[in-house]
């Protein structure tokens, strides 16, 4: 038998990131998945990133992560989104070659040392106790490891739906997880069903493109990793079809035969990915909605048609595609469906993901009750640092809502759980302005770097990133004017008797950019995305002064850890119903705590006295 | 590290009131009050002054950093107990730049950050957490039906609309979502504004009216409640006003008790009916008993449908003049020691009530404005700038969390889907 430090479950997005953490980390890893060549699949539309997940995407490339090198090298088209609002809600896109995605995947995890790719399905764990040691797989064969990561994704139980046709799968042309989910089901962990869908797939040859409104990628595109500066794949437009009131029609008179409204699915669906039937009868008086068709890639003829995912039977589903304008005589490539799969409450993991009630047994990805492929890799590389981290003796590695997406996220799904299937939104994160895309690198590669999860070529370009950002503050600093010195300058500032240096008059915004550049030619002569980068700080530099001392607060209280053996029932003072939530949900941090619904600053108050005791007693046993 | 203050001891008119600050802009903010500073740990006469205004004759004692309650550079002010040097002397401190009106419990807590908290004692912080609870449900409650609750709600939507309105431009932009908002923005933001703006001026001359503790009267119909409650405001009390209800449902007479003003309520008789008006006069007087601070239980021989008397609740046997014991309206009997265990019982309680809540809500609407006001002015400015819109918003919601009840982003995310066809 094999022994490692680390497995990981599934070939996925979260696995494939979790793998390369774990092994960049140093944990000798394999990664044990269906099918090799199924590595990087996108199982859904052909895009990374956008608003709130490529914010996502920087992040795990600030770690030295793979998702965001893998999209530059499949991108064909970019495009910064929110491009004309400000610089804290612009989230990078890229639509992607899926062959190309899948191919760059493989051929990073294949470059990385301590990782092998293992081919089969994975049928049981092994445990000792409450801890697991290892996997079995479906030929009988073993393997053992200090810890294991599940990242099966939509494969447990998976139910493919399209009309009243039901079929296993754990997408299309897969089969499901149905052993690996029977053994999972006897832990006894919470759960649950969730679903999704996804739109019929066309034939490009078969649509009418000239009829249509194209959209091209910007100008000067936006990449995601820190390391690349353009595009490496050829650069294509996109198709924008509309919807109409004969589609409509045509959905409507059918809805009894969708799988989501005949009620053959019991899984709760996504409100922002909502199914053509759900457009349809949730805003009737909208008599169009908008399409994207979108190549699947440049060699590919299959294009995804953004906006009408479906369940419907496939007849259906051509009739009413061949009602859109350019989509009359197209050709279905493969039907739409929907998709039904177990998932685990998240409220049952730690903030590395491992289990509380089980050592060693990590999860990331869709089977917490996340959608989107950056949701999954995101948790995928915590998952990884940290079984690395737990396999090779070391402390665990944690992430702050202040700190990044991936903190708040972490920490909506253990502390709230889900609902329906969780996506980011930068709404989502209350440090918006200060967690941003353009600055994931200044934010995350030093905890990288300290963590040894960052590589050497990385380093340099971010020390070399660093030095420029010092200089550029020290030329913006070196001379402070006052409202006279600034007469005539095109800039008008209060006469309060105050003088500006040259970062505070930044802050003014866009328009004070060339008289700045003007006045302060050694900041002028740096390089334009390391200016880009100053002003962007400085437009947002009273509001992340004013947010700094909630950050502190919040960080200290995350940083306050509760004895996860906590009698909360037997504390004098907690109310009975705070007690047995507590007792419940049992927050790992004072922070957790202090969002759980009816907590008091007074009942904060006792928790941390508690830890305190907890800890003397600790100190003098 | 913010400074903070807070009234440490009970409020009513005792003969002193204890301020305490603690962090370190105690010492400069006392100094801004009362000039040069004594030495510390010693108890000096000052008299505090703001803008030229004499709040008070004051002892006043420094504490040095690490010799404190809290281990931080701490100072207290002994004022004269009356409610409005109290309120005149917190309102000078609210002014002062980095300093902020402390938290329930956060003197506690910062002791004990700081170590400075045997933790022997923490088993004793139970007691007082129990009390503070059950003070900020009541209060929560209070808030939330009645008027002002009524209002907050509306506050509530308007503004969970507005900031909904203004993230789905943010999270949604490439999606079939309304590209201008800003009109209908402006106009819920400046309705809601408008209505502070009010609270806030009509706050502080209400205050000293509104503030007050109510205690219900509660009996059976026959129990003798308007002669007690006629007793009581014409003997040993002024009644400063009296307002029937226009239903009959609840009387209410202020008047004043060792200091406090109380009102007192009379409720209608409380007993089984079948006639649907008296059935609803009934349950409001219930509601309305149930809020109240304190309830008196005049026992009768009759049973009380729909309340049950709560800890710290007084009972008495009315119609003490049939003999028994207890106390008569009819005769005087009892009143006086009545009086006297109603004002004991509020000025218990009146630790964690009153004043500071009204000063918090004060605060917290005035902040609120603050923020509103530029949350409008961003939105005026454009879609360019609207995250710097979204933080305002967020930051007037959080002013507000304590009078609205807290707005998260899954309300926000609500309205969302609720109101546009977003996904593509
Ligand atoms: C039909 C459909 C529609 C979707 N629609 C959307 C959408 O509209 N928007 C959106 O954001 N996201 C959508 N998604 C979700 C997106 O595909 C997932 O969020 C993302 O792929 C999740 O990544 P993951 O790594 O968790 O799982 P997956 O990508 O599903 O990967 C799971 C991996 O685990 C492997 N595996 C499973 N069980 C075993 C086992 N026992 N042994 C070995 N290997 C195993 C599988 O082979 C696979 O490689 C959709 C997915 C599907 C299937």
């Amino acid at each position: 038998m094999k022994h490692l430090d680390v497995i990981v479950i599934g070939g996925g997005h979260a696995g494939a990131e979790a793998a390369a953490a774990a092994a960049r980390l140093g944990a000798r890893t394999a990664l044990v998945t269906l099918r090799a060549d199924a590595i990087g699949v996108m199982s859904c539309n052909p895009a990374i990133g956008g608003l709130g997940k490529g914010h996502l995407v920087r992040e795990i490339d600030a770690l030295d992560g793979v998702m965001g090198r893998a999209a530059d090298a499949a991108g064909i088209q970019f495009r910064l989104l929110n491009r004309r609002k400000g610089p804290a809600v612009q989230g990078p896109r890229a639509q992607a070659d899926r062959k190309l995605y899948r191919l760059e995947m493989q051929r990073l995890l294949a470059a990385e040392e301590n990782l092998t790719v293992v081919e089969g399905e994975v049928v049981d764990l092994r445990m000792e106790g409450q801890a697991v040691t290892g996997v079995v797989l479906q030929d009988g064969s073993e393997i053992s490891a200090r810890s294991v990561i599940l990242t099966a994704g939509t494969f447990l139980n998976g139910i493919i739906h399209i009309g009243d046709q039901r079929q296993q799968g754990g997408r299309m042309g897969d089969h499901p997880s149905v052993p690996l989910a029977q053994k999972l089901a006897a832990l006894d962990l919470p759960r649950g069903r969730l679903k999704t869908g996804t739109p019929p797939r066309l034939s490009g040859r078969s649509i009418d493109w000239a009829s249509l409104e194209m959209q091209p990628g910007d100008d000067v595109p936006v990449l995601f990793s820190f390391l690349n500066r353009a595009p490496i794949a050829r650069q294509i437009s996109c198709g924008i079809t509309h919807t109409n009131e004969a589609t409509h029609d045509i959905v409507r008179a059918n809805l009894g035969r969708s799988a989501m409204y005949g009620g053959h699915i019991e899984g709760v669906g996504p409100r922002y990915c909502p199914s053509i039937e759900d457009k349809v009868v949730r805003f009737a008086d909208k008599t169009s909605h908008q399409v994207f068709l979108e190549p699947e890639g440049l060699d590919d003829d299959t294009v995804y048609p953004n906006g009408i995912s479906t369940s419907l039977p496939a007849e259906v589903q051509e009739s009413y595609v061949r009602s859109i304008a350019g989509l009359q005589n197209v050709v279905i490539l493969q039907p739409g469906y929907a998709i039904e799969y177990d998932y685990f409450d998240p409220r049952s993991l730690r903030p590395t993901l491992e289990l509380k009630s089980i050592e060693g047994l990590f999860f990331a990805g869709q089977i917490n009750g996340t959608t989107g492929y950056e949701e999954a890799a995101a948790q995928g590389l915590v998952a990884g640092l940290n079984a690395a981290a737990r396999a090779l003796g070391r402390d665990p590695i944690h992430f702050s809502r202040s700190d990044s997406y991936i903190g708040v996220m972490l920490d909506d799904l253990l502390t709230r759980g889900v609902s329906e299937p969780y996506r980011m939104f930068t709404s989502r994160a209350e440090f918006r302005l200060a967690l941003r895309a353009d600055n994931a690198d200044q934010r995350l590669t030093p905890k990288g770097i300290a963590l040894g999860c960052v590589r050497e070529d990385r380093r340099i370009a971010f020390a070399a990133k660093l030095d420029l950002m010092e200089q550029a503050h020290a030329a913006l600093q070196a001379r402070q004017l006052s409202s006279r010195d600034l007469a005539g300058t095109g800039i008008t500032v209060r006469q309060d008797g105050a003088r500006r240096s040259g970062f505070d008059l930044l802050s003014f915004g866009e328009e004070a950019r060339e008289t700045v550049e003007s006045l302060f030619p050694d900041f002028a002569a740096l390089p334009a995305e390391i200016r880009e980068q100053v002003a962007i700080d400085a437009l947002y530099a009273q509001y992340l002064h004013r947010q700094e001392q909630d950050a502190r607060l919040l960080q200290r209280e995350e940083e306050t850890r509760l004895p996860t053996d906590f009698d909360y029932p037997a504390m004098p003072g907690l109310s009975k119903e705070l007690a047995l939530k507590l007792a419940r949900l049992r927050p790992d941090t004072l922070a957790q705590a202090a969002r759980i619904e009816g907590m008091t600053p007074a009942a904060l108050t006792l928790l941390l006295a508690h830890v305190r005791k907890a800890r003397r007693n600790a100190a003098s046993a | 590290m913010n400074t903070i203050y807070a009234l440490a001891s009970a409020r009513g008119k005792a003969g002193v009131a204890v301020l305490r600050l603690s962090g370190p802009g105690s010492h400069a903010a006392v100094a801004g009050l009362c000039g040069p500073l004594p030495e510390p740990r010693r108890a000096s006469l000052r008299r505090l002054v703001k803008d030229g205004v004499e709040l008070d004759q004051a002892l006043v004692i420094l504490f040095p950093e690490g010799e404190s309650f809290t281990g931080e550079a701490a100072a207290e002010l002994h004022l004269h107990g009356s409610l409005a040097v109290v309120q005149a002397v917190m309102q000078a401190l609210a002014g002062e730049h980095g300093l902020r009106l402390a938290e329930p419990g956060e003197f506690t807590r910062r002791a004990l950050e700081n170590g400075k908290l045997d933790l022997a004692q923490v088993e004793g912080l139970a007691d007082l957490i129990e009390a503070e609870t059950e003070a900020q449900r009541r209060q929560a409650l209070r808030v939330l039906s009645g008027a002002i609750g009524r209002r907050a709600e509306e506050w509530r939507e308007k503004l969970i609309r507005a900031a909904a309105l203004i993230e789905a431009t943010i999270d949604f932009a490439d999606e079939d979502v309304p590209v201008d908002v800003a009109p209908e923005v402006l106009a819920l933001g400046h309705a809601v504004l408008a209505d502070l703006r009010r609270e806030a001026l009509g706050g502080r001359a209400a205050e000293r009216i509104r503030d007050g503790f109510e205690v219900a009267i509660i009996g059976a119909p026959n129990a003798g409640k308007s002669t007690l409650l006629n007793a009581l405001a014409g003997r040993e009390a002024a009644i400063t006003s009296e307002i029937a209800g226009t239903t009959r449902d609840v009387i209410e007479v202020r008047m004043d008790i060792r200091g406090l003003a109380v009102t007192l309520l009379d409720t209608a008789g409380l007993r089984e009916t079948e006639d649907q008006v008296e059935r609803i006069g009934i349950d409001r007087a219930l509601s309305r008993a149930r809020m109240a601070d304190l309830r008196v239980f005049l026992i009768s021989d009759e049973a009380l449908p729909g309340i049950e008397p709560e800890d710290g609740d007084i009972l008495i046997r009315g119609k003490a003049d049939l003999g028994g014991g207890g106390v008569s309206g009819k005769t005087g009997q009892g009143i006086a020691e009545l009086i006297e265990e109603i004002g004991t019982r509020l000025l218990e309680r009146s630790a964690s009530a009153g004043v500071i809540t009204r000063e918090r809500h004060r605060l917290a609407i005035e902040r609120a404005i603050e923020a509103m006001e530029s949350a409008m002015s961003e939105v005026e400015k454009g879609t360019a700038r609207a995250e710097l819109a979204a933080a305002e918003l967020r930051i007037a919601l959080r002013a507000l969390e304590a009078l609205v009840g807290r707005v998260d982003v899954e309300n926000l995310l609500d309205e969302i889907f609720s109101s546009f066809c977003i996904g593509k």
